[in-house]
């Protein structure tokens, strides 16, 4: 079994991308064994087997919802956005690193994103389709979800081209549907790589026409790389679109602590933010299990930590220019939005966010704590909770206090809101699992491209 | 009419190379020895075989163009239609045509089209899906997806010919020579 093992004992440093010794056919096998031959890990089994478990609950609170309605959830006036948008805005968030390392870091030639784009393109898709549940969950009767869409009726009616929330459909089903081809492209060489490897019928039919008979023609390549470059180049000021637009769902609000104009700056630099932890999160248990220290090594873990301290930073900034905008405005009611965050009833929440995204990622300024496989897997956690935290600053604290004192009110969660956003974690869980099962998750055909072998002969860049 | 020449009752000939190098420079020998049906398969994309094989430009980009100028027109042609034609609603006299609120809606469906027609315009312009394809028939093709390279030249080169063709191939280097059946 020494497809196992990392070729060198120690693993390669946090100066490569790939680890010494690699060939096109090494690499090759290294990877589609994982999906072709190697036994499934009790990791998988049991990671699985969570996943699906909590997806059952999932489906349990979404067939209560559906039957009792809304009621179940802690939603009611003056907080009519609970759970649902905070967990809306938080999965489609995550979603936005996977876009980043395949597209932005692709036209910035950064060649170290070659091996994790794969699984943070699956990571985006899967985050994607938990967001794209909860709005319409969240409409009452959403059975009735299609009339978001423009459609020919008898009634003649037409969505409202100047709400928000009918821009954010398009968003988020443009976004959803660009991930899967910009994910389902890249996986095309790798199918057919796992067609002509697998000696079983059943697989070599199934990758068969899932790779459409591609054979690697020069001619195809050259039309290959360009689409996706193409693909590239369109998903990058999508992205930046998307959380821009889930943004302009609050900004375009007049409630205090909503309606602000360093809402899509900051929104798109915390989904980053919130994404490459979720990234971390995800990368550094499975090059652990399958023991992928060749492929992701240090140097990727380095670099996406710095992503993450950047962002943070950023993120950190934003916070800084809400308190003082809201002073600055000389609102009476901007100001108290800030004060109540700070000392109301929701504070708790409020200074927990502080400790998990702005004093957190600080202990990433040490080199020692960023190639701390271990260390860095525990930031990336706290940074997701804080993310979510974040958003529910931002959706109850503003809702629950507004203008009129005698319309204020509290908002608490119900067993069904956290049944609903514990059993999305699950789905999203369950469905990566069946990811890295049954597919490549590192792209292979890219992997070759690093490979000594393919070096030698590139042409040095103009 | 020049009559029709029977079909040859090969595809071509496959080359086989250990090394993209290899085939980097078999390529470029072909081409200089006058021979142009040729394909080359790797399996990862190699820049330099553009150049060596003398690769048209793709006409991919302009349809990808022309996919997000239709996305962008038909955004916004729904929007002005049915604001403005089909079901305006006066809010205090404000503009119908109110294309500011517009843009987020156009910008989405023009990257939506430009992204579906890169897809189907790249896999259009490969012909696939094709399940099948000659040099599949071939059994160490199988090594094109993993780390063999392979070059070859179809029956329908005008200098095609299979002695001599095959012996020029071996004399650039192929590991193996096979003939590809139709």
């Amino acid at each position: 079994m020494s497809d196992l093992e990392p070729t060198t004992p120690g693993g390669p440093t946090d100066r490569e991308i790939i680890g010494p010794g690699h060939t096109f056919g090494s690499v090759t096998d290294k990877i589609s064994s994982i999906v072709l031959t190697r036994k499934t890990p009790m990791f998988w089994t049991v990671g699985f087997g969570i996943g699906f478990l909590l997806t059952i609950l999932m489906l349990f609170a979404i067939g209560t919802l559906f039957v009792r309605g809304v009621g179940i959830w802690g939603v009611n006036a003056p907080v009519g956005w609970g759970f649902a948008i905070v967990n809306f805005v938080w999965w489609i968030g995550i979603g936005h690193a996977g876009t980043l390392i395949s597209a932005i870091l692709l036209l910035l030639r950064q060649e170290w994103r070659t091996s994790i784009n794969r699984f943070a393109e699956a990571m985006t898709l899967f985050a994607v389709a938990q967001a794209g549940m909860y709005p319409i969950l969240h409409l009452g009767r959403p059975w009735l979800a299609y009339w978001l869409t423009p459609y020919p009726n008898t009634m003649a009616l037409w969505p409202q081209w100047r709400s928000p929330l009918v821009w954010d459909v398009f968003a988020v089903s443009t976004y959803a549907t660009v991930s899967l081809l910009f994910w389902f492209v890249g996986l095309i060489p790798d199918l057919a790589t796992l067609r002509d490897r697998s000696k079983k019928k059943l697989p070599q039919i199934v990758y068969g026409m899932l790779a459409m008979g591609w054979r690697g023609s020069a001619m195809h390549w050259h039309r290959y790389d360009m689409a996706y470059l193409l693909l590239a180049g369109i998903a990058t000021p999508l992205v930046v679109s998307v959380h821009t637009v889930v943004s302009f769902d609050f900004t375009i609000g007049i409630i205090p602590g909503w309606h602000s104009t360093i809402f899509p700056p900051y929104f798109v630099a915390g989904a980053i933010y919130g994404g490459f932890a979720m990234v971390l999160t995800i990368a550094i248990p499975l090059r652990a299990v399958y023991r992928l220290e060749d492929f992701v090594t240090l140097r990727h873990l380095q670099n996406m930590a710095k992503i993450l301290l950047a962002t943070g930073l950023i993120v950190g900034y934003g916070y800084m220019i809400e308190a003082f905008m809201s002073w600055y405005s000389g609102s009476p009611y901007e100001k108290f939005m800030m004060w109540n965050r700070m000392t109301g009833p929701y504070a708790p929440i409020f200074w927990g966010l502080m400790l998990c995204n702005i004093v957190t990622p600080q202990f990433l300024w040490w080199k020692s704590v960023r190639t701390s496989p271990l260390g860095l897997w525990i930031i990336a956690v706290i940074v997701n909770i804080g993310m979510w935290l974040e958003r529910f600053v931002i959706v109850i604290t503003s809702l629950h206090r507004d203008f009129l004192p005698s319309s204020w009110g509290m908002y608490y969660p119900t067993g069904f809101d956290w049944a609903t956003y514990i059993g999305t974690i699950g789905f999203f869980v369950a469905l990566f699992f069946l990811f890295i099962r049954f597919l490549p998750m590192i792209s292979i055909f890219e992997m070759r491209t690093l490979v000594p072998e393919a070096e030698a002969v590139k042409e040095p860049e103009p | 009419m020049k009559p029709r020449r029977p079909p040859h009752p090969l595809h071509g000939l496959l080359a086989e190379f250990e090394t993209p190098g290899n085939l980097i420079e078999a390529a470029r020998r072909a081409r200089e020895a006058g021979y142009t049906r040729m394909d080359a398969y790797t399996p990862y994309p190699i820049h330099e075989l553009t150049e060596a094989l003398a690769l048209p430009r793709t006409k991919l980009p302009l349809i990808v163009f022309a996919g997000g100028a239709i996305g962008c027109a038909t955004a916004l042609g729904m929007q002005w239609f049915s604001a403005v034609v089909h079901y305006p609603i006066n809010v205090g006299g404000r503009p119908l045509a109110s294309w500011p609120s517009f843009i987020p809606i156009t910008f989405e469906l023009t990257v939506l089209f430009a992204a579906i027609a890169a897809v189907l315009g790249m896999l259009g312009l490969n012909g696939l899906p094709m399940p099948f394809h000659p040099v599949f028939s071939v059994p160490r093709f199988a090594l094109a997806s993993r780390d063999r390279f392979f070059l070859a030249i179809e029956s329908t080169d005008p200098k095609f010919d299979t002695a001599r063709t095959a012996e020029f191939l071996r004399s650039l280097g192929a590991r193996e020579v096979n003939e590809v059946e139709r």
